[in-house]
């Protein structure tokens, strides 16, 4: 009854008219960034999420930046179907698997179908996966609130292992990526004794490079060369997040698609629209599985709503009656993976909140905003701010609605917008992500950082270097390295503390087997790889491909 | 490709490693330090040093490097099995071409302010690398960073850079107080006409 409530009042609250309208905003500007081929809701957040400092500060109520951001990663999922079905290609990756039967739907002329089939699936996925989340969340908080330093960490160790068990990309690239985001946040001052670290030039050396250059002491209204201090300010999580998601992403997808798309011809009406709400219940097994399917991967730390989107395509194919006629237009195959991943959307919402680790890449960005607008997640959230976690969670529900609705009437106004220029979108977004970077920060060097990280991922992201466990890692960089030193600073330097479930530990709280079984669980999927790899070798030669 | 995989592996565990001495540096106050000294686990009884975190991610880092590198020179990873060169003539120019124009931007703002380097940036992007009309891409360039300028500078006065004193002086501040001046309503009615012209030049130009 308590929930019930105090989701009531949360309701009550998303609806006031600043929140309501901050969600509209989000939602449509979410189904435009999702459209965009190459632009998904992690890009949406990363190069929006310096805007919602200034929200912050001009709202008094500690949940509409949040509602915004929420409803920006909602909209994406649903604006990610619209262009895999017309255009092809997928709008991000989390509707790769949306193109799979989207695209064949619409050569053969039923792109109006698949689109309202594709809008209506993510509105049911979106709605399952909230009523789930409203009655698992403050469960698992509660759990969560017992858990020690050991637990944190064993959790995180999980996401990471995650990347490398499910993640699907090449190995010692992930466990690069991995390392690398982490070795990222440890640069500046060590929290825990207070000295700097990785620190690559002090004060006293910048200004020996500054003279040598004769621009010491320079005009004082020349930013950059009087913002001294460089590394000793950290390496900010926004500046590697915009730098990998605005401008490596973008540069990605202007070589990729080299300016040119070719897009269908799309008739709707509200007559077609209602032929298509109709025309659903052909499609009742896939919105089923990726509802129920997508929510359950989402929770898993880092996996999110793309591996999500994916599992629930295979397994609807795999348990259909008529599995040839996936990839031939079944409107099945566009409703699988499009409830799924709004349904996954919200599910990575529910470890960010109640434990402080990130579902998934845009969760991992909505976490360090949460971190700057001075929220802390993790399990006490909901005991000490309900005032933003109720709201937050009554605009999941409402944004759901907005979406929908917003997508099926304007349908062809998205249309017209996938047929703008990429030349005029690409410079926009670069303008975006430098002058949202600098409202960030206040420091011309965080910008030359992330355009030079942007340049830099999109050089990796050739060779298949995977970057999003580096923008999970520099978020969780602080905290893992903060609990891991405390855990062993408590047990001796004894690393039994998180795998051995019979360690001592004076005080221990009741839940003293989770961290090793969350140890146990993240070793077991980081060998996964290689234990399969092990098998395929027994049984000989591998094994041929099937379809 | 599979040169640049290993030479960029190469390259990576180079950085690995120097990260991996970096974190066994000492205080700089600190004379009588010596190196590596802070990378244990339990140090005196206190917990792990401030290099330990650092030294094993970083050492992770130059595994992790040279795992690619064999697998490269094995032929195991996608890259080094596949014959396309790493970035073929397009993709050379076009890096070249985005890349440089983004570094140009970066250094126009600290010479000739955020907003005029946008300018500067859109144009160059819209009629260079875009080929779009003239009329559309002046505009263009024009409308865009006078919609930022009024969002970050008037309506959240999140100043940005303003370049040389000069140009603070002649350019900006008498517009801040010109703008700083006007209710919200003559704001949005600023939006709204620069949005119409916009609107109307790509009409224009699409004839």
């Amino acid at each position: 009854m308590e929930i019930v409530e105090a989701l009531s009042q949360g309701i009550w609250i998303a609806l006031q008219p600043h929140n309501l309208g901050l969600a509209v905003i989000g939602v449509v500007v979410g189904l435009f960034v999702g459209a965009l081929p190459g632009l998904g809701s992690v890009n949406g957040v990363a190069i929006l999420l310096p805007f919602t400092f200034v929200i912050n500060s001009a709202t008094a109520d500690p949940a509409s930046p949040m509602i915004f951001l929420a409803a920006i990663y909602y909209g994406a999922m649903y604006g990610g179907a619209i262009s895999s079905i017309t255009l092809g290609i997928p709008g991000a990756s989390t509707a790769v698997a949306t193109t799979f039967d989207g695209r064949p739907m619409a050569l053969k002329g039923e792109a109006d179908r698949a689109l309202v089939t594709a809008a209506v699936a993510s509105f049911i996925g979106g709605t399952v996966a909230t009523l789930f989340f409203t009655g698992f969340a403050p469960f698992l908080s509660s759990v969560a609130l017992d858990f020690g330093n050991p637990e944190i960490f064993a959790l995180m160790l999980l996401a990471f292992a995650t990347f490398i068990g499910l993640g699907g990309d090449d190995i010692p690239k992930t466990l690069f990526s991995i390392c690398f985001g982490l070795l990222l946040a440890t640069v500046g001052f060590d929290q825990i004794s207070g000295e700097p670290r990785l620190v690559f030039m002090n004060e006293r050396e910048q200004l020996a490079v500054l003279e040598t250059f004769g621009v010491a002491n320079a005009d004082e209204s020349v930013p950059f060369f009087n913002s001294v201090g460089w590394f000793s300010r950290g390496i900010q999580f926004l500046v590697l997040a915009i730098g990998v998601y605005g401008i490596g992403e973008m540069i990605w997808t202007i070589n990729a698609s080299r300016y040119k798309i070719t897009m269908t011809e799309t008739e709707i009406s509200f007559a077609r629209i209602m032929r298509g709400i109709i025309g659903m219940k052909d499609a009742w097994k896939g919105t089923t599985i990726g509802s129920l399917l997508g929510f359950f991967v989402g929770i898993l730390p880092a996996a999110g709503a793309t591996p999500g989107s994916l599992m629930s395509y295979g397994v609807t194919k795999m348990i259909s009656r008529d599995p040839k006629s996936y990839g031939q237009g079944n409107p099945d195959g566009v409703a699988a993976p499009e409830a799924a991943n709004n349904s996954a959307s919200t599910g990575a919402m529910l470890p960010m909140m109640t434990l402080g680790i990130p579902g998934s890449p845009t969760t991992a960005v909505l976490l360090a905003g949460m971190v700057i607008w001075g929220l802390e997640p993790g399990p006490r959230l909901f005991e000490d701010r309900p005032e933003f976690v109720w709201p937050l969670i009554g605009s999941f529900y409402i944004s759901n609605i907005i979406a929908v609705l917003v997508n099926l009437a304007f349908i062809p106004l998205f249309l017209w917008v996938l047929r703008m220029p990429f030349t005029i979108l690409a410079p926009v977004i670069f303008v975006l992500s430098i002058i949202g970077t600098y409202a960030a920060y206040d420091n011309m060097y965080d910008v030359w950082l992330m355009v030079l990280f942007g340049i830099g991922a999109y050089l990796l992201r050739i060779l298949d270097y995977p970057l999003a466990p580096a923008v999970l890692a520099v978020v969780l960089g602080a905290t893992a390295e903060e609990k891991l030193r405390q855990a062993l600073l408590l047990s001796d330097g004894n690393f039994e503390v998180f795998y051995n479930p019979f360690f001592d530990r004076d005080g221990k709280g009741q839940e003293w087997w989770i961290a090793p079984v969350t140890t146990w669980i993240a070793l077991i999927l980081i060998a996964l790889p290689i234990i399969l790899w092990g098998v395929r070798k027994l049984r000989g030669a591998p094994r041929p491909t099937t379809e | 490709m599979r040169r640049a995989e290993i030479l960029t592996a190469i390259f990576l565990a180079l950085i690995s490693a120097y990260l991996m001495w970096k974190s066994g540096e000492g205080p700089e106050w600190d004379t009588e330090y010596v190196r590596w000294s802070n990378i244990g686990v339990n140090i005196d009884g206190s917990g792990p040093g401030k290099g330990f975190w650092p030294f094993y991610l970083a050492l992770g880092m130059l595994i992790s490097t040279i795992w690619i590198i064999v697998n490269a020179i094995r032929r195991q990873s996608p890259p080094s099995q596949s014959d396309e060169p790493f970035m073929d003539g397009y993709a050379k120019k076009m890096l070249l071409f985005v890349g440089g124009g983004l570094i140009a931007f970066l250094v126009l703002i600290d010479l000739i302010s955020m907003y005029a380097a946008i300018a500067v940036f859109m144009l160059y992007y819209m009629l260079f690398l875009g080929r779009h009309p003239l009329l559309l891409s002046v505009v263009t360039s024009l409308v865009v960073p006078f919609w930022l300028y009024l969002f970050f500078d008037i309506l959240m006065t999140k100043v940005q850079p303003k370049g040389t004193r000069w140009i603070e002086d002649t350019i900006y501040n008498p517009a801040g107080e010109f703008f700083r001046g006007q209710s919200l309503v003559m704001l949005l009615v600023f939006f709204a006409v620069s949005g119409a012209i916009l609107a109307f030049s790509a009409r224009a130009s699409r004839q």
